[in-house]
């Protein structure tokens, strides 16, 4: 087990730059995971800590130890493939018996760890099958084991449940996480899903165009987005670009871009409600569809406007309502009630309540 | 610096890749390029000045004769295999599976063989036209074939196959959903068919079409068992060469080459420019059954009849051998039938000799083929580096260039001592032989081993370094058991095609290790047609074990490594 630093790594193909300016600490047995659409860099940083490329520049560590280019066969890093990567050609135990006998452990010791481990991934019973005859989540399982069996110091898992269906998918998502407080190893995961990001992790890093955009706890990510790409990658939210009309201790007053002598908001003035990172700069105004009220009545209260609705899309467990206000649309997340009886074309009141709204940077041509 | 112990690893594997491609490859047909413009001790065009204005036009009527059969030999191909790949494709009636197989049979025949069954079969002396001429009580053969019509017919037959192969993977690729989008539009069967089907296929025409033309410009044994007055260039060279016009021979071998090599990189281009290949994946076959009974057995007849005559040349090659020599001379039809021949073949070491050679050299050569074909392929497929296109291309001249010119190509270069033979003549050596077939079978095998090796994901290696394994580890204990099937279809398939060589071995032989196949052109010479044609027994034999074998245990389909 070791906990690893990223340091200042950059890593370049030809004069495509694939990860920039990165700085990352994962600590010692925690379950960390890199969350970004497909092509950010996340699993390019992957492969940069399992020894498969080298950055360009930076450091990589392990603990302490220099490993920035160390062969990735000396780094005692297991490794588990989206593809699962199982050799062909051997049997289930043949496979998890591989890191073992390469390094030269006795057949003995071979054998109880091998069974061990199967026995952890469930799979004891399927020693000596071969590997193509195994579903996809019992493959899975294989990669696993063969990926704990070497006790490494560090467990990666790149995309490891997107070729599996959704039920089998929940399934392996606790077996993971099972295995990982067993083995209590420093594991990274990466994955575009930010449901399996939210549910398994301990920390996130959220990736962009090569950018580490935030890091930070699943509830920190989600309620407390370092900036619009993260916000909105992440769940539902309403965005809308604002400019400040007025600041002082306690309260912000902003207008939308758009309609600004209509749409004024108030916003609590805290840490929470006004992004550190957003002191200059374009900003925008966000707020989840679930902390949205929409009220039968008008209320004396800030952040009161009269609206439409223009849809209304039935989920279960929630209902979601489209509302034109003052020509911005807003989404808002109702829980399913019976009594929750919205038709398009009726008018309603919504409310923004003034601590629920997080004001956050911009970033430049990315407006969503 | 970054990626230093991987670029250096690439590095030492691919150095011995390229010395070996330089100095073989390479080499050998510079050596011939230079040769060319040798012209009474001076550097000139001369030679190529002779080539289009000498006065007899020998030449120049060797290379329109070349290119005239080579036209007409896809024409006939295309109009035997397309036809043939749609019936087999696209309609099921009793017997298909049997008729589809039987189709590829040509390839099990080795070229020089497969033209002596031929000569027997239709020749002069021929079994067929005598039979009909007894049967019909007739005073004179009613046909016999030589010349261009017996070029023609060997070509046809052997040829079509190429066309079969390519047009009927390319029908098993359409899915079937285009066609019956273009119904659902409204279109009729005969505009689906032209409309869709056909222009779907029009790369696998064209490719087989260009496959068929280099091979028949580069076609030996037919033209040299057959052609009687009739000049052909690749034959042309060798006649310069028995002659000792060296210079001559050189300049029809760039000639020749120049050819060949225009149409595999208009090949190239065009398969470039038009990439058909489909989205979807997991096609059914989707195949109509024949209902209408008058049809079907029309069909299933023709498909008898087809049979027979496709099987025809490997029949006649077994009865011949069971004719001991010396009991059918002046008779139509031979009389004695023992197993006399094969008895010799194994007794006598005098003709034992012969297959024993073929069997050393064939199997020198197929080693160096395997060893180099794998790390060649290695480095292409998994490997980056600079420069990857020159040794992709240098790969692939030795496909592209006409046997006879490969002949040539090392003549030139080994007939003096130079580095790349350690400093030895080769040339009327043992060595000059399994060089030889090494060559000519680089781009075979290391292409079938590509293939392999593309099938297989990164990962895996990246999987077992990441656990620990060093890359020769690796490349041991997970990449060679994976790919070993693939590779060695595509080895053993060398094997018997260098076993069958004749074009090369007829070049660059010695008595001493005279192969198999200069055997069976001398024991024609010497009328013992059961003995040659015990000879080639075996090798029909054993091109038949090798593609079953590939078929059974490895799971490829090794004929298609052919074209």
């Amino acid at each position: 087990m070791a906990s690893i630093k990223i340091e200042n790594v950059q890593k370049a193909f030809g004069k495509v730059i694939a990860v920039d300016h990165l700085n990352l600490e994962i600590k010692d047995g925690e379950f960390f995971t890199f969350l970004g659409p497909s092509g950010c860099g996340k699993t390019t940083t992957l492969r940069m800590i399992a020894g498969f490329y080298y950055p360009t520049k930076g450091m990589v560590r392990f603990g302490d130890k220099d490993m920035t280019r160390v062969p990735p066969e000396k780094r005692n890093t297991g490794m588990v493939f989206q593809n699962y990567a199982l050799f062909p050609h051997m049997t289930v135990f043949e496979n998890v018996a591989f890191g073992l006998r390469v390094r030269k452990i006795g057949s003995k010791e071979v054998k109880t760890r091998v069974h061990d481990v199967l026995r952890k991934v469930r799979l004891e019973q399927y020693a000596d099958r071969q590997v193509s005859q195994l579903s996809g989540g019992q493959q899975q399982r294989v990669a696993l084991a063969r990926a704990l069996v070497i006790e490494p110091e560090i467990l990666l898992l790149d995309e490891p449940l997107s070729n599996l269906d959704a039920k089998l998918r929940d399934e392996m998502r606790s077996e993971i996480l099972r295995l990982q407080k067993e083995y209590k190893i420093t594991t990274i995961y990466v994955t575009h899903d930010q449901a399996e990001a939210l549910s398994m992790s301990d920390r996130i890093a959220v990736f962009n165009f090569g950018v580490c955009h935030q890091v930070g706890t699943p509830s920190e990510i989600y309620n407390e987005p370092a900036n619009d790409f993260v916000a909105s990658f992440i769940g539902e939210i309403n965005l809308l670009p604002v400019k400040v009309d007025q600041l002082d201790e306690s309260r912000i007053t902003v207008s939308a871009i758009e309609n600004p002598d209509m749409n004024k908001f108030v916003v609590h003035n805290t840490p929470f409600n006004f992004s550190q990172s957003a002191q200059e700069g374009e900003l925008a105004l966000s707020i989840r569809p679930e902390s949205i009220r929409i009220l039968t009545e008008k209320a004396d209260r800030p952040n009161v406007f009269k609206g439409k609705v223009e849809d209304v899309q039935f989920f279960g467990t929630i209902i979601l309502v489209k509302v034109r206000v003052n020509g911005l649309l807003l989404e808002v997340n109702l829980l399913n009630h019976v009594s929750a009886n919205l038709k398009p074309g009726a008018d309603v009141w919504v409310e923004m309540p003034e601590d629920q709204i997080r004001l956050i940077p911009m970033l430049s041509g990315d407006a969503s | 610096m970054m990626k230093n112990r991987d670029n250096r690893l690439t590095l030492y594997l691919l150095i011995p890749v390229l010395l070996v491609l330089i100095a073989y490859v390479l080499y050998p047909s510079v050596r011939t390029i230079l040769e060319s413009f040798h012209k009474d001790g001076g550097l000139t065009f001369g030679n190529y000045q002779d080539f289009f204005t000498q006065e007899s036009k020998t030449n120049l009527q060797a290379l329109w004769n070349s290119v005239y059969i080579s036209v007409l030999s896809v024409l006939v191909s295309a109009a035997i295999g397309i036809p043939l790949a749609f019936i087999f494709n696209r309609f099921d009636f009793p017997g298909r599976g049997f008729f589809a197989t039987a189709a590829i049979m040509p390839i099990v025949l080795p070229s020089l063989v497969g033209v002596m069954a031929f000569m027997f079969l239709y020749g002069e002396t021929g079994l067929v036209p005598n039979a009909i001429k007894d049967l019909f009580g007739l005073d004179e053969v009613p046909f016999k074939i030589g010349g261009v019509s017996g070029i023609l017919i060997v070509h046809a037959y052997t040829m079509y196959v190429y066309f079969y192969m390519t047009v009927s993977s390319a029908i098993n690729k359409i899915d079937p959903s285009l066609e019956e989008s273009a119904y659902n539009l409204g279109a009729s069967r005969f505009q689906v068919f032209w409309k869709v089907t056909f222009p779907l296929l029009t790369p696998a025409i064209v490719a087989a079409s260009l496959l068929v033309f280099m091979i028949s410009m580069a076609s030996f044994s037919a033209p040299f068992l057959l052609a009687g007055g009739f000049r052909v260039l690749s034959l042309q060279i060798y006649f310069s060469k028995i002659n000792g016009d060296m210079e001559v021979a050189a300049t029809q071998s760039v000639i020749l080459s120049i050819v060949s090599i225009s149409f595999l990189l208009f090949m190239r281009w065009y398969q470039n420019r038009k990439d058909y290949r489909m989205a979807s994946k997991g096609i059914g076959a989707h195949r109509s059954e024949v209902n209408n009974p008058l049809l079907k057995w029309t069909m299933v007849a023709t498909g008898v009849i087809g049979v027979i005559i496709l099987l025809l040349p490997h029949f006649t090659i077994l009865l011949l051998s069971l004719v001991p020599d010396g009991t059918w001379t002046w008779q139509t039809y031979p009389s004695v039938f023992n197993f006399e021949n094969y008895r010799l073949l194994l007794q006598d070491p005098n003709i034992f000799k012969p297959l024993k050679n073929s069997l050393i050299l064939s199997f020198i050569a197929t080693a160096g083929n395997l060893v180099f074909g794998v790390l060649a392929s290695y480095v292409l497929v998994k490997r980056k580096f600079v420069g990857k296109s020159f040794v992709d291309i240098l790969v692939m001249i030795p496909w592209a260039l006409p046997a006879t010119v490969i002949g040539m190509n090392l003549i030139f270069a080994f007939n003096e001592p130079n580095i790349f033979s350690f400093g030895n003549i080769l040339v009327g050596t043992f060595w000059i032989l399994p060089l030889a077939y090494f060559i000519r079978h680089i781009p075979l095998v290391v292409r079938s081993t590509n293939a392999v090796l593309e099938q297989l994901d990164d990962s895996i290696e990246e999987a077992s370094r990441s656990l620990g394994a060093k890359w020769f580890y690796t490349f041991r204990k997970v990449i060679l058991p994976i790919i070993m099937p693939g590779v060695l279809s595509g080895t053993l398939l060398a094997f018997v095609e260098s076993v069958g060589e004749f074009p090369t071995s007829v070049l660059l032989y010695t008595i001493s290790n005279r192969p198999i196949s200069i055997e069976i052109m001398n024991q024609l010479r010497m009328f013992n047609m059961g003995q040659a044609a015990a000879y080639g027994m075996i090798q029909i034999t054993l091109i038949a074990v090798v593609l079953l074998i590939s078929n059974r245990f490895f799971g490829v389909k090794a004929e298609q490594s052919l074209s």
